[in-house]
């Protein structure tokens, strides 16, 4: 074991973790905001790549193919939502359905194949791994903290919002925020494409990063994301109240969740143990409120909220 | 003026669960009524209210506000007329927001929400204003999560939200059966300050007999989904507890045994 060589792979694992932030953002939006536990990311973590790379072999400028990558993941939102809202299907299994679906339809997308490369000299991508050890801007570490900056400047605008401040009411208390006029269906169907959304945008950039799409990169998607959240609320959630703060903090988790990862991988572990090491940690910290709370009600402490 | 004409709706119908919930209620309120409703549990006192604000579709009858019929309209679509205050104090209120952000929400009761801001400068002092007239020191915690607040605090806040904008119904579900006496006390006495304040067409579900006696111009009794008592005015001002058991049995040929009516 080189240290070194950790050291080496640390640029890289920032670089990735600040892609994937990107998403854990998303996921913020449906988990956290709206409290919903939405698996459509699985999916849409591919569609957006899919779309971007597709696009762009075929010619089209690379901001406009961002942005179809984005309107893509928005759709696949859609979908979910609909799924839940109007044909009352329960929010999880919507979006196990969207997420199946996706399969399908990002290999159409592929022209049916599992993966597409996209080569950094042909095309101009916003973000390569090539120039990760980079000391300038076109270092992916630069241009993907820019981009998460905009997409947090956007997101604490919107949430600030009388539309916005609708979609948090929906998730803080469903009854109240209908006997306040708020359509919460729309506001649920608003909240999952603006998380699909952000979700495709970290998608098109990660395949830039890479330089291919395949469509199994969105697998686990959601469980990275639920890390990155859980992982900020643990280490920064009495620090950061603001609700900027508290997006950027999700970032943070997720580069946190990728350092972690690499130390691990550096410390020896099978790389396909990886899921596999993910899933438990997550499990774990999903548990730790529910644990606390057992202990409080055995050691005699004030169970829920007090009256009057 | 609220018209609720056979209004009917049975729970899981076709089931060994079914419940009639309301048998055909009629009722009909004036602008400026205040109706207290009292009935034992399972009368239909709280269905009724929820019908009027849309929870669910009724099966059948049909609902009016100041002579449109509102039977059809979704709940959130029937929001603009409608002020509500909850049983469970944790209901009226979003827990994960700021106080001034629940007002906010409440004042655009109705309204297309755009990409406007959220809460203006002007808003904050209004409401500033009118937590102060509630004298529970709110005005000084705007920026505090509604979770912090007691249950008596919360009631009083969704009473305010309720009223932000003048509703053409307010709606009481019980609003003080969660809080103990004093709470429940203060925030009575503030909901009857605030209906008489702005005028307001109410109707106030309680378990309380002396409660439903003192409070409102009229008083209204429901059993097993329907309207079986309605005094109003010189008549109701002479009831006692009394009369209302003896109205109760006679209405419904059963005596009135419900410890929480009887000891209220």
């Amino acid at each position: 074991m080189n240290i070194t060589s950790l050291l080496n792979a640390l640029p890289g694992a920032v670089a990735q973790g600040l892609i994937w932030g990107v998403m854990a953002i998303g996921v913020y939006i449906t988990y956290k905001v709206l409290d919903l536990a939405d698996l459509t990311v699985d999916g849409s973590m591919a569609t957006g790549g899919a779309v971007c790379v597709m696009l762009m072999l075929g010619g089209c400028n690379v901001w406009l193919a961002l942005l179809c990558a984005i309107v893509a993941g928005m759709l696949a939102g859609l979908v979910t939502g609909v799924f839940h809202t109007v044909m009352g299907i329960p929010p999880i299994l919507s979006g196990i359905l969207t997420q199946l679906s996706l399969y399908s339809i990002n290999l159409a997308i592929m022209d049916f194949k599992a993966n597409q490369g996209i080569n950094v000299t042909k095309y101009p991508l916003i973000v390569s791994q090539r120039n990760v050890r980079a000391l300038g801007l076109e270092n992916p570490i630069f241009a993907t903290l820019l981009i998460l900056a905009l997409v947090i400047a956007c997101l604490y605008w919107f949430f600030g919002t009388e539309l916005g401040s609708s979609l948090r009411a929906t998730g803080a208390n469903e009854a109240m925020s209908r006997a306040q006029g708020i359509n919460t269906n729309v506001a649920k169907i608003l909240g999952l494409m603006i998380s699909n959304g952000i979700v495709a945008l970290s998608s098109a950039m990660l395949a830039h990063y890479q330089g291919f799409v395949d469509v199994n990169m969105g697998r686990g998607a959601i469980v990275i994301g639920l890390a990155a959240v859980i992982i900020s609320q643990v280490m920064f959630g009495r620090l950061f109240r603001n609700f900027a703060l508290k997006l950027a903090g999700v970032a943070i988790g997720a580069v946190i969740y990728y350092i972690v990862l690499q130390i691990v991988l550096w410390l020896g572990l099978n790389t396909n143990l990886l899921k596999l090491l993910s899933a438990l940690i997550v499990a774990v910290f999903l548990a730790i409120p529910h644990w606390k709370g057992a202990m409080a009600a055995r050691h005699g402490g004030k169970g829920g909220a007090s009256h009057a | 003026m609220l018209e609720l004409i056979d209004v009917r709706k049975t729970f899981n119908p076709r089931t060994v669960n079914e419940k009639i919930a309301l048998d055909g209620v009629n009722l009909r309120l004036e602008d400026g009524d205040f109706v207290t409703v009292i009935g034992g549990n399972g009368a239909g006192k709280s269905t009724m209210l929820n019908a009027i604000a849309g929870v669910w579709p009724i099966d059948s009858g049909s609902i009016r506000i100041d002579g449109a019929d509102i039977t059809r309209l979704s709940e959130h679509r029937r929001a603009y007329l409608l002020g509500r205050v909850f049983q469970d104090p944790m209901n009226g209120t979003a827990a994960t927001m700021q106080i001034e952000e629940n007002l906010a929400l409440a004042a655009r009761r109705g309204q297309r929400r755009t990409l406007k801001i959220g809460i203006t400068r002007q808003e904050r002092a209004a409401y500033r204003d009118k937590l102060a007239a509630l004298g529970l020191g709110l005005e000084d915690r705007m920026t505090a999560k509604v979770g912090l607040l007691s249950g008596g605090q919360r009631q009083a806040l969704t009473l305010l939200m309720a009223t932000l904008r003048k509703p053409k119904l307010l709606l009481l579900d019980e609003h003080t059966a969660a809080l103990d006496p004093r709470t429940a006390a203060k925030v009575l006495e503030l909901s009857k300050q605030i209906v008489e304040e702005n005028h307001l067409m109410t109707l106030m579900v309680t378990h309380n007999m002396r409660d439903a006696i003192q409070y409102g111009n009229r008083l209204i009794m429901m059993n097993e989904g329907r309207v079986i008592l309605d005094i109003a005015g010189e008549e109701k001002k002479r009831l006692t507890v009394e009369m209302l058991m003896d109205a109760f049995a006679k209405a419904s040929g059963e005596a009135f045994a419900n410890d929480r009516i009887l000891l209220g």
